[in-house]
């Protein structure tokens, strides 16, 4: 039987109510201050995680402009969408044969993204988390032109801002950040109003809306 | 194989044109109609857990699944095409509605000149006016002959609008059967800043609905809650016009109509120049033989052309000679949009997929082509669909060339509720060299070949983009931005980046047997019970979404066939 494996966090590290402040600086409150919490992984082992959550960090860093990457808990969203159906190409249409096209005939390779991820962390090598980020970009920047880099700059940015059943967007920190507010069910009382003037209501998730929980789609079959 | 009961029509594909169908013939004749949809059955209720944006709108949850069927792609006959792997270009539904479940949901007349495009620009500038290899052709029909169904079908749906808002618009015998929809910040920018710029804003005509409405067939929606998620989803309330809120309820109560899911036809089969029914695996892998008098095919663009072809209907367009008729005239969209900077907050997230402000002025003739080196136009609008965040974060002012890191970061995320659109959605001319046919190498889950799709632009196409890019820019600046992003010039076909799900061709119509597929009624040349609805029969590309367009021609072919054709079947034309 498979082992199962975890990411541990400290319990302030994911998600929590982003305060700014007059001078636009800003804070993260958090119901529970100390602890720590145990994610289960699906896909990746906690070294893997590790270096995927480093990477991520660096394309959507936390940093003085707001939190990022590794508040909003990305390397569990991508950590999901690889173990689910799109991890393994479920969809895509993988006949035979594999061959180089122009760019305008769209990405023709064979590798499945749970396979661009191994490679991608292998090329990035053991101990990436442990480098510097000043080294950390470095490497980087020598991979941002390949595919697994493109692959992992459009998951954090969808682990930022996806619905927090996927298990991004923790406390919807990404959805704060940027002032969406959710999906509400309607604006027809605004749609033609405050012009020019932020309308910020309270971000929530598809859940806090409906009322009551969905399966998403990584989850089915 | 299992050969079923006789039907009198078999319909190929449960969409809106396939469904508009069904429910007409349910409605005004004692017929026995099964409609063939490959995809999974649907309900009026069956979005009210959709609103996200991951699962369907990037994943495409609603799209057909790539793995078991997609097409070919080439730039030129001498190319190899490679299959698209993943949706990118355009987005093919599936499910009882197709497409017409995830559309936006605009819905505007083509112009006048669109159905005698030739003729007209003939006229006014002479034939050397036309792009080398160009093979534009006109319709067989002429706008006042489609007004009448314009009208009927614009009643069926509910279309907001405000009739004679548009100079550019052919006659309307009706005002638009409820008004426009609201607008928000942006749409009202572009409106003021056009006016002043001398263009003619008007409002879009909506599928969405701005009020509560019964249709004709006592079909009542909701109004629309603008919560900016219609394209790539159904609607969480029924506002938006979709086959499942339109039709489904009406046919559900048709009991001499019987919507068939599961059901994926290979196969129209004929014998002696007649069609004799069509075959097809449901979900379970079992083949069955449908015998039909009637067969009706309506499976969207690339599929039509496709069960042609596999059939062995008509003569296979060779683009060497210009001979041939299915698979002619392959045209999609030509995209020529800006991106504005404001230096304040737009509340984007707010939208209805046809909620906003179009101008007809640099649209198809409608301007004078005489010093320009080109043809055709680009329907401009500035809406607000709603900017979902994944889609949309990360578009930063063109002085930040970082696109990940601390400084992209905080551009977008001050960027991010400031940049707004106005897209320009241009005329796609049809020319020789592209089209479709079956492809050599590639094959789908049951082992037939896949369409393959030879398409590329012409320098015709860049003038057009680059020239309302410009006209744009100088609207953007109208509207007070402080910055506008021009796109990347156009430069050949991609599969890659969305540019609408409007690809047209393939099975055309006309007034010659010579160089069109299907009669002016929609009715195949040569297999008289053989009739072919959707945009596949659309000679060229108007800028304008085709939807509407459809429905009219669908309720046109309607009328014939309980006309004319079940009293005398045989050829119309």
């Amino acid at each position: 039987m498979k082992r199962r494996r975890f990411l541990t966090l400290s319990a302030t590290a994911l998600g929590g109510t982003l305060i700014y402040r007059l001078d636009r600086g800003f804070s993260v409150a958090h119901a529970q201050s100390s602890g720590k919490i145990r994610v289960p992984l699906r896909f990746f082992d906690e070294g893997q995680a590790l270096i995927v959550a480093a990477a991520a960090a660096r394309i959507f860093p936390t940093d003085e402009s707001g939190p990022g990457a590794s508040e909003a808990g990305v390397v569990i969203y991508i950590d999901r969408q690889l173990a689910s159906p799109y991890g393994r190409d479920r969809h895509r249409y993988v006949q035979e044969p594999f061959e180089d096209g122009v760019p305008e005939q769209g990405y023709q390779g064979k590798t499945t993204p749970r396979e661009v991820y191994r490679n991608g962390i292998a090329s990035l090598g053991a101990g990436f988390d442990r480098l510097k980020p000043e080294q950390q970009d470095a490497q980087l920047r020598k991979i941002e032109d390949g595919y697994f880099f493109s692959l992992l700059r459009q998951h954090t940015i969808e682990g930022m801002f996806c619905d927090p059943m996927h298990g991004g967007n923790a406390d919807l920190i990404g959805w704060q950040l940027i002032g969406y507010p959710g999906p509400y069910m309607s604006w027809a009382q605004d749609i033609d109003k405050h012009n020019g003037v932020a309308l910020r209501p309270k971000p929530q998730s598809l859940a806090q809306v409906l009322g009551h929980k969905t399966t998403p789609w990584e989850d089915e079959s | 194989m299992k050969t079923l009961p006789k039907v009198d029509v078999a319909i190929v594909g449960g969409g809106w044109t396939g469904l508009l169908m069904s429910k007409e013939l349910g409605a005004r004749t004692g017929l026995k109609v099964a409609v063939l949809e490959r995809g999974q059955p649907r309900n009026r209720t069956a979005y009210v857990n959709g609103m996200d944006e991951l699962d369907y709108a990037i994943r495409l949850r609603m799209m057909q699944d790539t793995s078991r069927e997609t097409v070919t792609f080439r730039h030129s006959s001498s190319d190899r095409a490679l299959p698209l792997r993943q949706w990118g270009s355009f987005l093919p539904g599936e499910g009882a509605g197709g497409a017409g479940e995830h559309w936006q949901g605009e819905t505007p007349r083509f112009f006048p000149h669109i159905f005698e495009m030739r003729k007209r620009l003939t006229e006014r500038y002479g034939a050397a006016k036309l792009p080398e290899g160009c093979a534009i052709q006109d319709w067989g029909i002429r706008y006042e002959e489609l007004e009448p169904y314009y009208t009927r079908a614009e009643h069926l749906l509910g279309i907001s609008g405000l009739g004679g808002a548009d100079p550019f618009e052919g006659h309307r015998s009706a005002d638009f059967p409820t008004p426009p929809m609201k607008l928000n910040h942006i749409s009202v920018l572009f409106s003021d800043a056009a006016r002043a710029l001398g263009y003619h804003p008007c409002p879009l005509p909506s599928a969405n609905l701005s009020t509560t409405f019964r249709n004709p067939d006592g079909v009542i929606r909701p109004a629309c809650e603008y919560c900016g998620f219609c394209e790539r989803f159904g609607c969480m309330v029924g506002a938006k016009a979709q086959p499942s809120n339109v039709l489904l309820p009406v046919i559900a109560k048709q009991k001499r109509v019987e919507l068939r899911t599961g059901a994926n036809v290979r196969r129209i089969v004929h014998k002696d120049g007649k069609a004799t029914g069509v075959t097809y695996f449901d979900a379970t892998g079992t083949e069955f033989f449908q015998p039909a008098d009637l067969v009706v095919l309506s499976s969207w663009t690339l599929n039509n052309t496709r069960l042609l072809l596999l059939s062995k209907i008509g003569g296979p367009y060779n683009p060497a000679t210009a001979q041939g008729q299915v698979g002619r005239n392959l045209t999609h969209q030509v995209m020529g949009s800006v991106q504005l900077l404001f230096d304040k907050p737009l509340n984007r997230f707010m939208g209805a997929g046809a909620s906003g402000v179009m101008i007809g002025d640099l649209d198809a003739d409608n301007f004078d082509h005489g010093p320009l080196d080109f043809i055709g136009g680009a329907r401009v609008i500035a809406s607000s669909s709603g900017a979902r965040p994944i889609a949309n974060f990360g578009a930063v002012s063109s002085s930040v060339t970082a696109t990940w890191g601390s400084e992209w970061k905080r551009e977008a995320i001050a960027s991010f509720d400031r940049i707004a659109g106005i897209g320009a959605i241009g005329e796609h001319p049809s020319y020789r060299a592209n089209y479709m046919d079956l492809d050599p190498r590639y094959r789908d889950q049951f082992g037939d070949p896949l369409l393959r799709m030879t398409i590329d632009y012409t320098d015709n196409e860049r003038k057009l983009a680059a020239y309302v890019s410009g006209k744009l820019a100088e609207i953007g600046r109208k509207m007070g931005a402080s910055e506008v992003l021009l796109p990347d010039p156009l430069g050949r076909y991609d599969v890659v980046r969305y540019k609408g799900t409007h690809i047209q061709g393939g099975t055309i119509m006309g007034a010659n047997p010579e160089t069109s597929a299907l009669n002016p009624w929609l009715q195949h040349w040569q297999m008289s019970n053989l009739f072919i609805l959707g945009a596949s029969a659309m000679p060229q590309n108007p800028s304008g979404n085709p939807t509407l367009t459809l429905l009219a021609l669908t309720m046109r072919t309607a009328d014939a066939l309980v006309g004319k054709y079940f009293k005398h079947p045989g050829p119309l034309a």
